[in-house]
This record gives structure tokens, C-alpha cells and sequence, in this order.
């Protein structure tokens, strides 16, 4: 086979990849609204997703606040600035770190996982047991899992934003003898709706890219357990890059909207 | 030699009729037919990769068949709505290969699970609880109630996923491979059991097997699936003395 017509058979595949995925996005969009409403599985997969990401967010945060105030105290320091520092730390978690971050963390641990689970569903014909005793597993594995990721996330995003914040907050304490009040007075007083709003409604599309890649993935898979690793770890993947476009995306409508 | 003989009930309850379906250019059924008549346990005999598992799958609706007609209890299946396919397969179970429990609930959650969606079939004389009771203790379980799928054996699964199917009262039991991976003792326990279930039921079965033994147990009627189509119908006496070569290999040992 030539390099020409590989490209091409490439081009073919991931072509097609794409509109199975915009076609299982549709459906995903269809089925939101019908009956029965799987309210708790809903609430499982939420209490699920939420509380198992929840420390692994909680430290990343964390350690970035600290990093993030670390590294950028010296530079400050040569211009003066060190007292920007609180409102500096906290536009840049709010608008961009937290959020990315938070969701980075969440397309390895919840979407790998998402991705393993239906991928094993599906290999082991637990999907196919469903759907002939004439249940809708897409309504209840996929439509339940998604909505609980795109909740879930803009929820870990302000979590982690706060946890960050009091990273960045105990440097500055031990280094510069800043008090909390003093902080976070000035952290309130530099973050804007225009800078609280587009963060929040992009985690919310976050979510969805990593909930929808997740569950096509492993609803989707084929080839025994070989295929569980590949759907699991081609999850992670293409949902990170899909993160990365939705940011790049994001900003721009922001920009327009916002002028910033 | 294709006949329809020692059927006592001539009621067809489903029926196949020329079904053809390919993967790319591998033709796996080539015409395939088929008919199960009420209370009868036909088994289907074909070499691995003959296509038993697909025809079983277009049968549901679980895949498309690129032609042909699939009617059960005179509905074509191919011609229903999703909502209507559905309905219609709550009178049908499914008892796959690998019992296919899910494996994050427990026991009575997988037996829960299909009543949930098929809320008929919960009346005032038999709530779901009485109805979970009732499956377990057919097949002898009522004490795995609460058990995690992971906690039981290969045979304790087959006999909740059988459990499982039985719970809507299906009128058509499909089983795919019901002994195999089971050892010989275990295998004859499921066999006896699928009999029993056949009597109190008055189910139909399909049974799809490798195990001549199973065959000869539990069929009144089998058929041999060779080259994607209905190569042989008959009993199993019929077929296993036939000196026909092909169907011979089956019954060698």
C-alpha cells in the first residue's frame, strides 16, 4: 500500500469516526428527554464521579496554586508587584488553570473509566442482555453517565479553583506574611462575572466532550479485552485533545463577547 | 432431509425464512430458514463461525439481517417499530453464552432490572420482590439473593442469567451455548434444569450447543447450520444414524 492511499484510507477512517461520534451526540440529545428519566442512576453516577475525582482534583490544585505562586513571586518581586499577586494567581485559575486542569484530571481518571466499563459491558454482552430484555441501555448507560460528568465538572472546577487559590494563599502567608482576609479580599476584588461565567459554562462543555468520548468508546468496543484497553486509553486521548479545542474555542467566543 | 415431523403442537411460534447476512464478502447465512413450533426445544448444531451466533442476534433485533424475515408469534420483527420490538421481547428471553450478569449489581438488582422497564408484569398478586423470589427459586438460588455476580460460580451465573430471563415469563426461551465452560456435572444440572423450566413453563426453546449430549437430552427436533444455510432437519435419532458425511462429523464422537 502506498503512502498516498494510506493518508487517504486514514482520512476514510477518521472521517468516519466522526460522524459515528456527531451521530452518537444526536442520539445523546434525543434520549435526554425521554422516559424514564434514570434519576437514580443519575444521582449514583454524580455521587460517583464526583467524590472519586474529588481528592485526586483536590490535590492537583493544590499543588498547582503552590507552583503557580512559587514560580511567578520573583519575577514580581523584581517589578514591585508582589502585592498583584493574590489578583494575578486568581485570573489565572478562574479563567484558565482551574478549569483546564480540573478537566485534564477528569478525562484521565473518569473518562479512561467510563470507557473501561462500558467497554467491558459491551464485550461481555451485559449491553446486548438490555436490550433484549427490551431496556434501553443507551437511556441508562450512556445518557446518565454523560449528564453526570457535564454536571459533575463545573462543580470540581470550583472546588479545585478554591483548593488552588489556598495554595497560592499559604505561600504568600509563609513568604509574605499575608493575612487570609487581606488575600482573598483582594482574590474577590480582581475576579469578575466576565471572568467567573465563561470559565463555568465551559466546564460544562468539558464535561460533555469527556462524558460523550468516554461512553462512545466503550459502548462501541470491539475485540475482547484487547479492545477494553484500546477503548479506555483512546478515551483519554481524543477527550484531552477535545478539550484543548473547546479552550481554544471558548476563548475566542469570550473574547468577542467580553473584550478582553 | 428436511421435515417437520413428531410435532405434536403445529403452532409456529417462530419462523425463518430465508435470511441472509454478510460481512463484507464473507457470506455467513446464505438463506437460512427456520421454524420453532409451541413447546418445543429445537437445537441448532453448527461448526464454530457458521453463523449460529449471528442468526441468533438477528433474531432479537440485536443485529440487522440483510434479508430475509424473522417472525415471531406472527409479528415480523424486521417490519416493528424499536418501541414495538421491545414490548415483543419480553416474551422472549435470551440466555447468552457467558451469562452476561451485570456485574455491578447484585443478584436480585440483575433480576430487578428487566421488571423495571416491563412494569406489566408487576401485579398486586406478584410484586417484584415475589417475582425475584419466585425466578431464584426455580433454579435453586434463593439464597444468592444478595450476592455480587462476582462472588458466584460459572454455574451459579448461568442459573441467575437463566433466572433472569424466566422473570418475564418469556413464551420463547433462546439459549447460546447454556453448557458450554461448564464441567460435565454441572452442564447435566443445567440441562435438567432447562427441562424443568420447559415443563413448568411451557416455553419454547432454541437451543444453540456444541454438546451432543445436551442435543440428545433435551431436543425434540435438530437442526445442522453448515454453510449458512438449513443443511438438515430431524430428530436426533435421525440425524445421527444419516450417512451423510457431513452431518456424520458431528455425531463421531
Amino acid at each position: 500500500m502506498s503512502g498516498n492511499s494510506k493518508i487517504k484510507d486514514r482520512l476514510h477512517m477518521f472521517l468516519i469516526e466522526l460522524g459515528d461520534l456527531s451521530f452518537f451526540t444526536g442520539r445523546f440529545f434525543k434520549e435526554i428527554v425521554k422516559r424514564p428519566l434514570e434519576t437514580k442512576e443519575l444521582l449514583r453516577q454524580c455521587y460517583n464521579m464526583g467524590n472519586r475525582s474529588l481528592v485526586l482534583i483536590g490535590i492537583t490544585c493544590f499543588i498547582i496554586g503552590l507552583v503557580l505562586d512559587l514560580q511567578t513571586r520573583p519575577t514580581l518581586m523584581q517589578f514591585g508587584a508582589v502585592s498583584w499577586m493574590p489578583s494575578m494567581v486568581s485570573i489565572s485559575i478562574v479563567r484558565e488553570i482551574g478549569p483546564i486542569i480540573t478537566a485534564l484530571v477528569c478525562a484521565g481518571k473518569i473518562g479512561s473509566g467510563i470507557g473501561a466499563e462500558l467497554g467491558s459491558m459491551r464485550v461481555t454482552e451485559q449491553i446486548d442482555a438490555m436490550e433484549v430484555s427490551g431496556t434501553n441501555p443507551f437511556k441508562y448507560l450512556v445518557v446518565t453517565r454523560v449528564l453526570a460528568v457535564t454536571l459533575m465538572l463545573p462543580l470540581l472546577v470550583i472546588i479545585g479553583d478554591a483548593i488552588g487559590l489556598f495554595g497560592s494563599f499559604l505561600v504568600e502567608n509563609i513568604k509574605g506574611n499575608v493575612s487570609f482576609i487581606l488575600y482573598f479580599n483582594q482574590v474577590f476584588d480582581s475576579i469578575e462575572f466576565g471572568d467567573i461565567i465563561p470559565a463555568t459554562i465551559k466546564s460544562f462543555f468539558f464535561g460533555l466532550a469527556i462524558g460523550i468520548v468516554g461512553c462512545y468508546k466503550g459502548y462501541y468496543c470491539t475485540k475482547g479485552t484487547e479492545g477494553v484497553g484500546k477503548a479506555a486509553n483512546s478515551a483519554v486521548v481524543v477527550s484531552s485533545l477535545l478539550l484543548f479545542i473547546i479552550d481554544f474555542i471558548a476563548v475566542f467566543v469570550t473574547d468577542i463577547f467580553y473584550d478582553l | 432431509m428436511k421435515d417437520n415431523k413428531n410435532i405434536s403442537n403445529p403452532e409456529i411460534v417462530l419462523q425463518i425464512r430465508d435470511l441472509h447476512k454478510s460481512f463484507g464478502d464473507n457470506h455467513v447465512l446464505n438463506g437460512f430458514n427456520m421454524q420453532l413450533h409451541k413447546g418445543e426445544n429445537l437445537v441448532i448444531m453448527g461448526k464454530s463461525g457458521s453463523g449460529k451466533s449471528v442468526m441468533i442476534k438477528c433474531l432479537v433485533g440485536l443485529m440487522e439481517a440483510d434479508s430475509g424475515s424473522i417472525t415471531v408469534m406472527n409479528k415480523d420483527i424486521t417490519k416493528l417499530t424499536q418501541k414495538a420490538l421491545d414490548i415483543l421481547r419480553a416474551d422472549i428471553g435470551f440466555l447468552f453464552q457467558g451469562s452476561a450478569l451485570y456485574d455491578s449489581m447484585t443478584v436480585r438488582e440483575n433480576l430487578e432490572f428487566p421488571l423495571r422497564h416491563h412494569t406489566k408484569k408487576i401485579t398486586k398478586d406478584s410484586s417484584t420482590e415475589t417475582l425475584v423470589l419466585e425466578a431464584l427459586t426455580n433454579v435453586g438460588l434463593a439464597h444468592a439473593i444478595d450476592l455480587m455476580p462476582s462472588e458466584l460460580s460459572g454455574g451459579m451465573k448461568r442459573r441467575v442469567a437463566l433466572a433472569r430471563t424466566l422473570i418475564l415469563k418469556p413464551k420463547i426461551i433462546l439459549y447460546d451455548e447454556p453448557t458450554s465452560g461448564l464441567d460435565p456435572i454441572t452442564a447435566k444440572e443445567i440441562i435438567i434444569l432447562m427441562q424443568d423450566i420447559q415443563k413448568k413453563y411451557n416455553t419454547s426453546s432454541l437451543i444453540i450447543t456444541h454438546d451432543v449430549d445436551c442435543a440428545r437430552v433435551i431436543s425434540h427436533r435438530m437442526l445442522l447450520l453448515i454453510d449458512g444455510i438449513d443443511y438438515a432437519v430431524g430428530t436426533f435419532t435421525e440425524l445421527s444414524t444419516s450417512a451423510d458425511p457431513k452431518i456424520k462429523a458431528f455425531f463421531k464422537h
